[in-house]
């Protein structure tokens, strides 16, 4: 009976050939570590975020006079509505938690280097959507921060010469932030990004399906058809896609192998959320800051004005630049220098563990850099601040000069055909 | 299909117009939708002059109105103010004003029309926070200077004529919007005093 009904899907629709090749016999690397948990982790924030917003928009009231009230009547009268914002506004840091680990097991295992370049510049797209996602997001509770914050933000625009006012004033409708500008940026927030973001994550997939997983080892296991005896090669059935063209080594099917160790990540990664939400919903004030508390002031700026923790250290960034457009540029810049990355890296070998010493040094100072840039981003603009924001700057900047030189003639150390264990 | 007749000057052709007709197409369909971003009639019809009663202002009090939404700073600075100014030219990115970040009856050593009235935005020009009034204890910013804005985002510093310190993110001095008195002590926000000048 249900074979009689797949047969007939199948004829019209190919669902058991997608299942396979993408699920049941996609050849996956043998040697996933946990690193690997955090695309499946970003799926299924991505998965709460929708559900939770569509749910949300049932009961917010996407206008000035509104907004800030509809959110109180969600938190207070809305049954369940609390929770579901929490799961929302915490989803919203869980996002860029996984999506910046993400990133980080990426750089660590040169998972962006050729032929997987497309692969990464797609994920950079999601991460740039994601970000205007999350900033038109926090503009719609209409707390103070929330106004200023798109204030600060939108600002930016207005360093571009000569179009720059015309361009700000055209992003908000207004001469001001105003329910205009809330109405739009609901819109964007709730159809337009999320469509756009879900398209690129299917195209992120395909593209990681095409060039196949890369592993912490760096190795290939897709070898050339007829290069692999036999019985060294998998023992697994992989989709024909796969077998035709290469002989799979060291691989195991994704599904059950790795949607098995998914659900353990899920699970851990579900205890470490609910605590969050249960019992700190506000992140400690990073999260859901203070003075979105209070409704949008037009006339009171918040004594420090300090973005959502995930924009820290690209605003720091702008902020220790003391030059109006070159803050902005070197803010951008430090977007596109991370899109640049695959061609950045002039290395063949992939793995860290089989590059030079002064590549890991370089990718441990990266990482230093982008939490000091991340924790000053929250702070005031002090004078101390804005020097150790300086030299973070630079070493934000510097690891991708840095790469570009030292990768060309890099002495690397030899890479396994195979993976040993 | 490769034995089909084809005239290949024809299909190109036919090609390019189809292009050129539906680029115009889409070009044409763009327009609202952009152009429905702009201010609406709404908010334009919003941004009318405001009346402000200066005559209750103590020396060296700042008092906030609201103009097109915008905080509007006015401040009645006290002839030991006033006198300050010029001392710290040298520290300041345009002392003269010459940028046009005033309207021209503005374009003096005060930055206003009677001396004593600063009337500025308060919207720092770097990403457009409210810059906070310092009054007395500016010297914690700028040595030897007693009152002073100071804009708590990114830290831009301005002298109490609104002209913005060297070595801040701001890039422009604070903006002098079109104003004038329409009796001794009524200001009127976004008239200029030569009615020619117009509403901004």
């Amino acid at each position: 009976m249900l074979a009689n009904f797949m047969a007939w899907i199948d004829k019209r629709l190919p669902v058991t050939d997608a299942w396979n090749k993408h699920l049941a016999q996609y050849p996956a690397p043998k040697n996933f570590n946990f690193w690997y948990f955090f695309g499946s982790l970003a799926m299924l924030v991505l998965v709460n975020q929708i559900l939770t917003g569509v749910w949300l928009t049932m009961s917010y009231e996407p206008s000035g006079d509104g907004a800030f009230a509809s959110v109180e009547y969600i938190m207070r009268d809305v049954d369940y509505g609390w929770l579901l914002r929490y799961m929302h506004s915490t989803g919203a840091s869980a996002f860029f938690i996984v999506v910046y680990l993400h990133m980080m097991r990426g750089l660590m295992y040169g998972s962006y280097q050729k032929p997987r370049e497309l692969l990464w510049i797609f994920g950079m797209l999601i991460f740039l959507v994601l970000m205007a996602e999350a900033f038109m997001g926090y503009l719609l509770p209409w707390g103070n921060m929330s106004y200023w914050g798109a204030q600060v933000i939108i600002s930016l625009f207005g360093a571009i010469p000569v179009i720059g006012d015309d361009l700000t004033q055209w992003i908000r409708g207004d001469y001001v932030i105003s329910g205009a500008t809330l109405n739009r940026f609901f819109a964007l927030h709730v159809v337009a990004m999320p469509l756009v973001l879900v398209i690129l994550v299917f195209l992120h997939i395909l593209a990681l399906h095409e060039v196949g997983s890369n592993n912490p080892e760096g190795t290939d296991v897709k070898k050339p058809k007829g290069s692999v005896p036999l019985e060294e090669q998998s023992k697994f059935a992989f989709h024909k896609q796969y077998t035709d063209k290469y002989d799979i080594v060291d691989a195991i099917p994704f599904h059950p192998y790795y949607s098995v160790k998914d659900i353990m990540g899920v699970a851990g990664f579900l205890i470490l959320f609910c605590w969050v939400m249960f019992f700190a919903p506000e992140g400690g004030g990073y999260f859901i800051e203070a003075p979105n508390f209070e409704p949008a002031n037009g006339l009171k700026t918040p004594e420090h004005i300090v973005p959502v923790w995930y924009f820290g250290p690209f605003y720091t960034i702008l902020r220790v630049v003391p030059d109006k457009l070159l803050g902005a540029v070197a803010m951008f810049g430090a977007i596109i220098m991370l899109f640049a990355l695959p061609w950045f890296d002039r290395g063949t070998v992939k793995a860290m563990k089989y590059r030079c010493t002064l590549h890991t040094v370089n990718l441990i100072q990266f990482a230093i850099s982008f939490l000091v840039l991340g924790y000053l981003g929250t702070k005031a603009a002090t004078p101390l601040n804005n020097m150790i924001g300086t030299v973070a700057s630079f070493g934000y900047f510097g690891f991708f000069i840095a790469l570009w030189f030292y990768s060309k003639n890099e002495k690397t150390k030899p890479v396994p055909e195979r993976v040993s264990h | 299909m490769s034995n089909v007749p084809v005239n290949n000057g024809r299909r190109r052709f036919l090609t390019a117009a189809t292009v050129v007709v539906g680029g115009a197409g889409v070009a044409g369909v763009a327009v609202p939708f952009i152009g429905s971003w702009n201010p609406s009639a709404r908010a334009k019809a919003a941004g009318a002059p405001v009346e402000v009663n200066v005559g209750k202002i103590e020396p060296g009090q700042l008092i906030r109105a609201e103009w097109r939404g915008k905080p509007v700073y006015v401040v009645r600075r006290t002839e030991a103010t006033l006198n300050g100014l010029a001392k710290f030219d040298d520290q300041l990115r345009d002392p003269n004003s010459e940028k046009a970040q005033q309207p021209s009856y503005a374009t003096n050593a005060y930055r206003s029309i009677k001396p004593e009235f600063l009337v500025a935005l308060g919207v720092c020009t770097h990403l457009g926070c409210a810059p906070t009034h310092h009054k007395g204890d500016f010297d914690q910013f700028v040595d030897g200077m007693s009152d002073g804005f100071f804009c708590p985002c990114h830290g831009s510093k301005f002298d109490m004529a609104g002209r913005v310190f060297q070595g801040v993110p701001a890039p422009l001095n604070l903006m002098v919007p079109e104003h004038s008195f329409t009796s001794e002590d009524t200001l009127l926000i976004g008239v200029g005093p030569d009615s020619s000048e117009g509403a901004a």
